[in-house]
This record gives C-alpha cells, sequence and structure tokens, in this order.
C-alpha cells in the first residue's frame, strides 16, 4: 500500500529546490577552494537530506542518484577522494539532472528518469577508476581499487586512510615534536576476551600517547567486536621503537607493522591546499566547526503563501487610503479629539504598513545566487576567464520585483562575458589581467534599490553600433554624425538591433537589450549604460523598493485628477505663457539654462473640452531616463500616499496608465506612468 | 432532508438543458446573459474615464475596493441610451481572473429559460454583431438577445 504523498509533494519540491541552490553555491565555493571543508560537509548535508527527502517522497530515480552522489561526496568528505575539476563537473551533472528531475516532478508528479550514464560515473569515481589527471596518479596504482591517493604507500594491506582531520592532528603533533605513528597489531586467534587485550593496548599506549584514530572503532574494540586486526593511528611522545617494545610485552598481542608517519612525504603531494591554514591545530578546528554550527541554526521562519501576503497588503492598503479620508475629515471638522486619534491611527497604519512591506521584502540573494552558476558555466563554454564578484546581496526588494529581475540580469550577465569580456589571450595583449572581472551589485538608497553588472572588459564600440543602425536602417547616416556617444549607445535598446559578426548561442550585444529595458520599465524602473572603450561597460538598474505603495503627486487637468508618481518628479515650477517657445513645432521652456520639451498633459490625454488657455500656468517637470520634460496641469493638488491597483486585464497596457488607486473619496484615480506617456 | 427537499424544488424551477438568465434592457431592446456569469447588479457608481482606451470602455469605477472595467454595450451595438437614469444599473461579471461590467438601461428579471425556446443565431440573425450574441430566446411575445459575455470583453 502505498501512503498519499500529494500533499507533501509542495513542500518537499520547495525544499529540493533550496537545497539544490545551496549544492550548487558550496560546490562552486569547493571548487575555487578544494580545502573548503565547511563547504564540503554542507554538500554533503544537502545531498543527503535530498536522498532522505525523495525516497519518502517515493522518488526511487532520484534517491537512487543521490545515493550514489552521497556516496563519492562521502570519500570526499573522508579525504579518500581528491576535489579535482573533473569530480567537481561530474557533481555539477549530477545536479543538473536532480534539477530536470525536480521539474519534471513538479510538471508531471513523475520524476522516472534513467541516470544510469551518471550512476557508473559517479561508482567509477568511488572505485577511483575514473581517469584522474592529477600527478600524483601514477605513483599510487594499489591493488585495491577503493584505496584513494592519500593513502600512505605502505598501508596497501590495510583499509587505514587519513583524512583532513587526521592530517591536522598529526602536523600539530610534528609541530611540537611528536611522533605520528602507525601501529597494526594482530591478536591471537585463541584469545578468548580479546576486549581486554584491546583495553590493555590502548592502556599501554595512552601513558604517553594519543589514539586518534583506530579500525575497528574504539567502542568495537571495548566490545570485542572485531576479528584479529587492530589498527591504530597514534600521536606519542615516545619513538616507534618503544612503543613496539611496550605492545609486544602483551600477551596475545602481536605487533605486525609499526611505523613512523613521515609527514611530509604525504602532505606537499596529496593535500595541497591543505596547507597554511590547517598547520593552527586541532583546538581551532573544533571551534571553526562550532562557530559554523552556529552559524547554521536557522532562524524560526514560517512559509506564508505569497496570496496570502497580497490580500494582506491590499487590506492594509485600504487601511491607509481611509485613514487619508479620515485626515480630510479631520482637517475639515477641527475637532482636537478626534485628530489627536487620527494622529494616533496614522502612526499604527504606517508601522503597520512598514511591517507589511518588510515582510514581502526578500533578499536579492535568491536570484543572484543561481547566476555563480550560470556565470562559471557560460565563461567556460566561452573560453573566458571570469572572477564573478557580487556585492550587497543582502539588499531587500519587493517580491514583485525579485521575481521578474531575474531574467533582465541574466541577460545583462550573459551579454557582459560573451560580449563584454574579452578572451584571456586578448586581454594579456592589451596589458590587462588574463582574469576579468565581472561584478554585481546591489545597494539600496533612499526609496530606490540600484542593480549593477559591470565588467572590465572592452567597452561598447560606439562607432560599430553606430554603422550597424545604420546599415540596419535605424538611424539616417546624418542623424549618425550628429549623434553624441550618450545617444548611440541609445541605440542599443532599439528593437531587433545587433551587433555581433557571429551570433552565439548565448547572446548577441543588443539582442534582447530592448526586451531588459521593457521589462525594468514595467516595474517602473529605469535602465543606465555607462561604457568607457578599453575599461569596460556598466549597466545600471535603478529600481522602485515596492510597486505597492508609493509617493504621488496629485494634479488636476479639467475636471480629471490624476497621480504622477512622485519618484518620476524632479519638481513643479510655475511658467508664463510667453516662456513657451517653439522648435520645430515643438513647444520648449527654458528651465535654469536647460531647454526641455513641453507637453500638454490635456492633449496627451485626449481630455474632451477646450483647452483653456491661461497665463499662468503650472508644470511638473517630470524625468524620463536622463531626460527631463515638462507637462502642464491645471492645480496641484498636492502629496499623497497611493496604493497601486491593477486595471485589470481588459485594460492592462495602456500606454501612459500605469494602474489605478481608490481615492479617499471613494473615487477611482489613474496613475500616469512617465516612461509610456510619451 | 428539508435541504434534499428544497434542492429538488430549486430543480423544478429550472427545467432540464434550461438556463437561469438575467435579462435588462439597452435602449429598446431586450437582452440577457447567463446568471452564472453574474457577480452582481450594483447602481451606477460614478465612472472614471480611461483615456487611450478602446472606444466601447466607459471607465472604471471602485467596487469596494476593487477596479472594475466599465464596457458600453450602447457604444458597441449603436444603440440609443433610453429610461430614466434613476434605473441604469451597472451588471458585474466574472469569468475566471477577468471582472467586468456592463451598462443596462434597466434590469427586468431573472428568468428561467427552456433549450427548445432558444434559437441559434445564425438562423435569425445574420446580419448584426451576431458574433456578440448566443442566441435568441422566445418568452410568450418578447425576444431576447443572449450575450455572449465572454465575446464581449474579448
Amino acid at each position: 500500500m502505498k501512503m498519499d504523498m500529494s500533499q507533501y509533494l509542495d513542500v518537499f519540491l520547495e525544499e529540493s529546490k533550496e537545497h539544490l541552490e545551496s549544492l550548487n553555491q558550496k560546490l562552486l565555493d569547493l571548487e575555487k577552494n578544494s580545502g573548503d571543508i565547511a563547504a564540503l560537509n554542507e554538500i554533503f548535508r544537502a545531498a543527503h537530506t535530498l536522498k532522505g527527502m525523495s525516497s519518502t517522497m517515493g522518488f526511487e530515480d532520484l534517491a537512487d542518484l543521490t545515493h550514489h552522489m552521497e556516496n563519492v561526496l562521502s570519500d570526499l568528505k573522508e579525504g579518500l577522494l581528491e576535489v579535482n575539476s573533473q569530480v567537481v563537473d561530474i557533481l555539477f551533472q549530477c545536479f543538473d539532472r536532480i534539477q530536470l528531475i525536480i521539474e519534471r516532478i513538479e510538471s508531471n508528479g513523475s520524476g522516472e528518469m534513467d541516470n544510469s550514464e551518471l550512476v557508473m560515473i559517479l561508482e567509477g569515481i568511488k572505485r577511483g577508476n575514473f581517469q584522474m589527471t592529477t600527478p600524483t596518479t601514477g605513483s599510487v596504482q594499489n591493488s585495491k581499487q577503493e584505496e584513494s591517493l592519500k593513502k600512505p604507500p605502505y598501508s596497501n594491506t590495510s583499509s587505514f586512510e587519513f583524512n583532513q582531520y587526521d592530517m591536522t592532528l598529526m602536523r600539530e603533533a610534528a609541530s611540537r615534536n611528536f611522533n605520528s605513528i602507525y601501529i597494526k597489531l594482530v591478536v591471537d586467534s585463541g584469545c578468548l576476551m580479546k576486549s581486554v587485550r584491546a583495553f590493555m593496548v590502548f592502556k599501554a599506549l595512552e601513558e604517553d600517547s594519543e589514539i586518534i584514530k583506530s579500525l575497528p572503532p574504539a567502542a568495537d574494540l571495548e566490545e570485542g567486536k572485531f576479528e584479529e586486526k587492530i589498527e591504530l593511528l597514534v600521536i606519542s611522545a615516545s619513538p616507534s621503537s618503544e612503543l613496539e617494545k611496550r605492545l609486544n610485552a602483551i600477551s596475545e598481542i602481536k605487533v605486525m607493522e609499526i611505523k613512523e608517519i613521515d609527514l611530509a612525504s604525504l602532505s606537499p603531494d596529496t593535500l595541497p591546499e591543505a596547507n597554511g591554514n590547517l598547520i593552527s591545530g586541532s583546538q581551532d578546528l573544533h571551534k571553526e566547526s562550532k562557530g559554523m554550527q552556529k552559524g547554521h541554526k536557522v532562524k524560526q521562519t514560517v512559509r506564508v503563501d505569497i496570496d496570502r501576503l497580497d490580500v494582506l497588503m491590499n487590506l492594509v492598503g485600504e487601511l491607509v487610503m481611509h485613514k487619508g479620508r479620515l485626515e480630510q475629515i479631520g482637517a475639515i471638522s477641527k475637532i482636537a479629539e478626534l485628530n489627536e486619534t487620527i494622529e494616533q491611527i496614522d502612526r499604527i497604519s504606517g508601522d503597520l504598513q512598514s511591517v507589511v512591506m518588510k515582510v514581502r521584502m526578500v533578499p536579492v540573494e535568491q536570484v543572484f545566487n543561481r547566476f555563480p552558476r550560470m556565470v562559471r558555466d557560460l565563461a567556460k563554454e566561452l573560453n573566458r576567464e571570469v572572477d564573478f564578484l557580487i556585492e550587497g546581496k543582502e539588499t531587500e526588494l519587493d517580491r514583485t520585483v525579485i521575481d521578474e529581475i531575474g531574467d533582465p540580469l541574466v541577460h545583462l550577465l550573459r551579454n557582459a562575458i560573451d560580449h563584454g569580456v574579452e578572451s584571456p589571450q586578448d586581454r594579456l595583449k592589451r596589458g590587462k589581467t588574463q582574469k576579468a572581472t565581472v561584478m554585481l551589485r546591489a545597494r539600496h538608497e533612499g526609496n530606490n534599490v540600484y542593480i549593477e553588472v559591470e565588467d572590465d572588459g572592452a567597452g561598447i564600440n560606439i562607432k560599430r553600433v553606430m554603422e550597424k543602425a545604420v546599415e540596419k536602417g535605424i538611424i539616417s547616416l546624418k542623424e549618425a554624425e550628429l549623434m553624441s556617444p550618450e545617444e548611440a549607445i541609445q541605440i542599443l535598446f532599439n528593437p531587433g538591433f545587433t551587433t555581433t559578426e557571429n551570433i552565439t548561442d548565448v547572446s548577441g550585444r543588443g539582442v534582447g537589450l530592448d526586451v531588459v529595458k521593457t521589462k525594468i520599465e514595467s516595474l517602473s524602473g529605469e535602465i543606465f549604460v555607462d561604457s568607457r572603450p578599453g575599461q569596460g561597460t556598466r549597466f545600471k538598474i535603478k529600481l522602485p523598493l515596492t510597486l505597492a505603495i508609493i509617493q504621488a503627486l496629485m494634479i488636476s487637468v479639467s475636471q480629471e485628477i490624476y497621480a504622477i508618481p512622485l519618484g518620476s518628479v524632479d519638481e513643479t515650477t510655475m511658467i508664463k505663457s510667453e516662456d513657451i517657445k517653439a522648435v520645430q513645432n515643438q513647444e520648449v521652456i527654458v528651465l535654469r539654462g536647460n531647454v526641455l520639451p513641453l507637453f500638454r498633459l490635456a492633449s496627451l490625454l485626449e481630455i474632451p473640452g477646450d483647452v483653456t488657455k491661461k497665463d499662468e500656468m503650472y508644470v511638473v517637470i517630470v524625468r524620463k531616463g536622463e531626460r527631463q520634460i515638462g507637462l502642464v496641469v491645471d492645480t496641484l493638488i498636492g502629496q499623497q500616499e497611493i496604493v497601486i491597483k491593477s486595471l485589470g486585464r481588459i485594460l492592462t497596457g495602456i500606454p501612459g496608465i500605469a494602474g489605478a488607486i481608490v481615492s479617499g473619496d471613494g473615487f477611482v484615480r489613474l496613475i500616469i506612468d512617465v516612461a509610456t506617456l510619451f | 432532508m428539508d435541504e434534499m427537499i428544497n434542492l429538488q424544488s430549486e430543480e423544478d424551477l429550472s427545467p432540464d438543458d434550461g438556463i437561469q438568465v438575467v435579462a435588462f434592457r439597452l435602449g429598446k431592446e431586450e437582452y440577457a446573459v447567463d446568471i452564472l456569469h453574474v457577480q452582481e447588479i450594483v447602481r451606477l457608481l460614478s465612472i472614471t474615464r480611461v483615456p487611450r482606451s478602446a472606444k466601447h470602455i466607459e471607465g472604471v469605477v471602485n467596487l469596494r475596493g476593487n477596479i472594475v472595467a466599465i464596457i458600453n454595450l450602447h457604444k458597441r451595438f449603436n444603440i440609443a441610451s433610453a429610461g430614466e437614469v434613476e434605473d441604469k444599473r451597472i451588471v458585474v461579471f466574472q469569468f475566471d481572473d477577468l471582472k467586468a461590467g456592463i451598462i443596462v438601461d434597466e434590469v427586468s428579471e431573472v428568468l428561467a429559460l427552456n433549450s427548445k425556446d432558444i434559437e441559434e443565431t445564425d438562423k435569425v440573425y445574420s446580419s448584426m454583431s451576431s458574433d456578440f450574441i448566443k442566441g435568441i430566446a422566445r418568452l410568450e411575445d418578447r425576444l431576447f438577445l443572449l450575450l455572449d459575455l465572454q465575446k464581449i470583453v474579448e
């Protein structure tokens, strides 16, 4: 009988994805620093949990694959295998496969997949059959296949191996002039109380030595649960000859092999990365692992359906709206007590709002975490050498923005690696470091979050951009001549523009940049480019902290009232009709020496009725990208906190309209989207 | 048991293969929509014009905090509005995640229609905006045009 697990499926899927993410991330860490025990432990733990979960859920293929993976990982952990690029590659392949299986489970509920080829490779690695290209391979050709590279040559007949921890202890010992001694004992086959003999061995050794490892484990020895052979790793103040003498004095015990371990012959080849930081000793290691555990103490959290948060947000929105209405009433009625209460409500609703917003905020880490892996793969594929740095991944953004920002960033990162960064040879030729740096940076500034993708590659070739644009008929030759470099860069965002001569499957510079721009703008964000020839390119994305509640300037035109998000308002001013000049049929005004185009909101919004000509008029200076534009309105009503609502499916995509609000008096007012208004 | 009986009697009201409709007036003509899609019928709320939208979109209203688009069928079908302003209503309907309202001149009643009373559109009505008409129902001497709401919002 099979238990119905379907109700746990969601949890399973979500948690698997989380584990997979951490697997990918930690393996990257491990690849960078193969001595990173913490990362290895984390990988092992995640893989182990994944195995347990999948077998509980009955996804046997997944469980089987993770089981084999775990075997290899466990050998890596024990130091039986070496962390090298091939093992890492195979593990990455396994992670990809796991992801595929999880995706399948998600889409059709079946996790069946034939992983035999991966399992075979994994088993091969475990047996040591896998072709290692490290130079040490030749010297250690053991009869037993499971024996690892790290095994001392003399222990051919044993199954005793040293892991990182043992190595550390031995080094520590060596630094204090203690000897690390390997002992192999045989208990007489006729011996009746083997446990007593073992105890006597321990006692004899513990006078001036410490047993750091034994096979079988000490617990088994104490209970006499062993055949005849005992293997020990001992750190001792005495030389091996002294110990040998002592042990041989115990009846029914015979020393088969005793040897002082030469660390020098062991470490340099086999544990290249383990030097240095591990010498500090066992205490530190203990401390480290303790500290790690502390760091792993997970904050108590509850998983909440995002829909419920949306409902909560809506309710808070309503509250804020009615608070606005109350304030209006309070201002009119001028009752002191009422106003006091309103102040209280104002404070509480403000707090409530910020709490709800915070609940919806998630660190950009969620998106950023999948990039290191992507960059690594891409760099390998394209033969680039890239250092990928992430800064400020703890920066928080609204959930809705986070969900949308991933794809544009993928585009930008791909562009940076494919086109920004030169090949290692080219870089050397130009006197740059062989390894390029790609930076992904997030930071919080006022009510906005900035995300930057920066490379130190060749920069954008503006001349080529212009040539291509002319070729494609996007601009005329004459226009190209008059164009400033800044304007030319903007061509990149033109739909369908690309300068790549040989289009790879990854991206073409420019392909998709228009999509990126559209996406960012749909999030009420903006994108800027900054490029220096030979020094690199930087794409800067500016995003609002949240899309739900924003500050807006309320204005009126004729009888209609509109809201303009304060984020796109630079200032308001009053002009006289004689200030308006015309340039090529376009009204303009001069504001502090700058010429700005002037638009009448009434005609942009097709407001019925005559446009009244007045001598004086209010102008809202809005910012679209890097440009300032003047908007003529009738009155400025004031600043207000607004809760953005969607206009619904029927009315989506109207240029210039970002959404609607319900104002304090119950009317619907529309929000002007400056980016698409003109 | 009581409930069972109630259910039984309700089924008696709606005849086999028939539908219940909300009947309303647009100008002088009588129309009807399937009651299953109708969410509510409200008095005329103040409608905010949406610039740059399609001609037949009257605007949006605030329905208890939700923004609902209002469709003007008079404009769509070229029918002159008639009747008292007092009688005008908004019929709010919903499909899946799509909510919208239509302005009607008067809501007359809820009717149970027999499927044999409903005729296919193309038999009687090939000329006009038959795309939006599902069929024509005859009840005694009255004629009702059955609207296809889904087509109207598309």
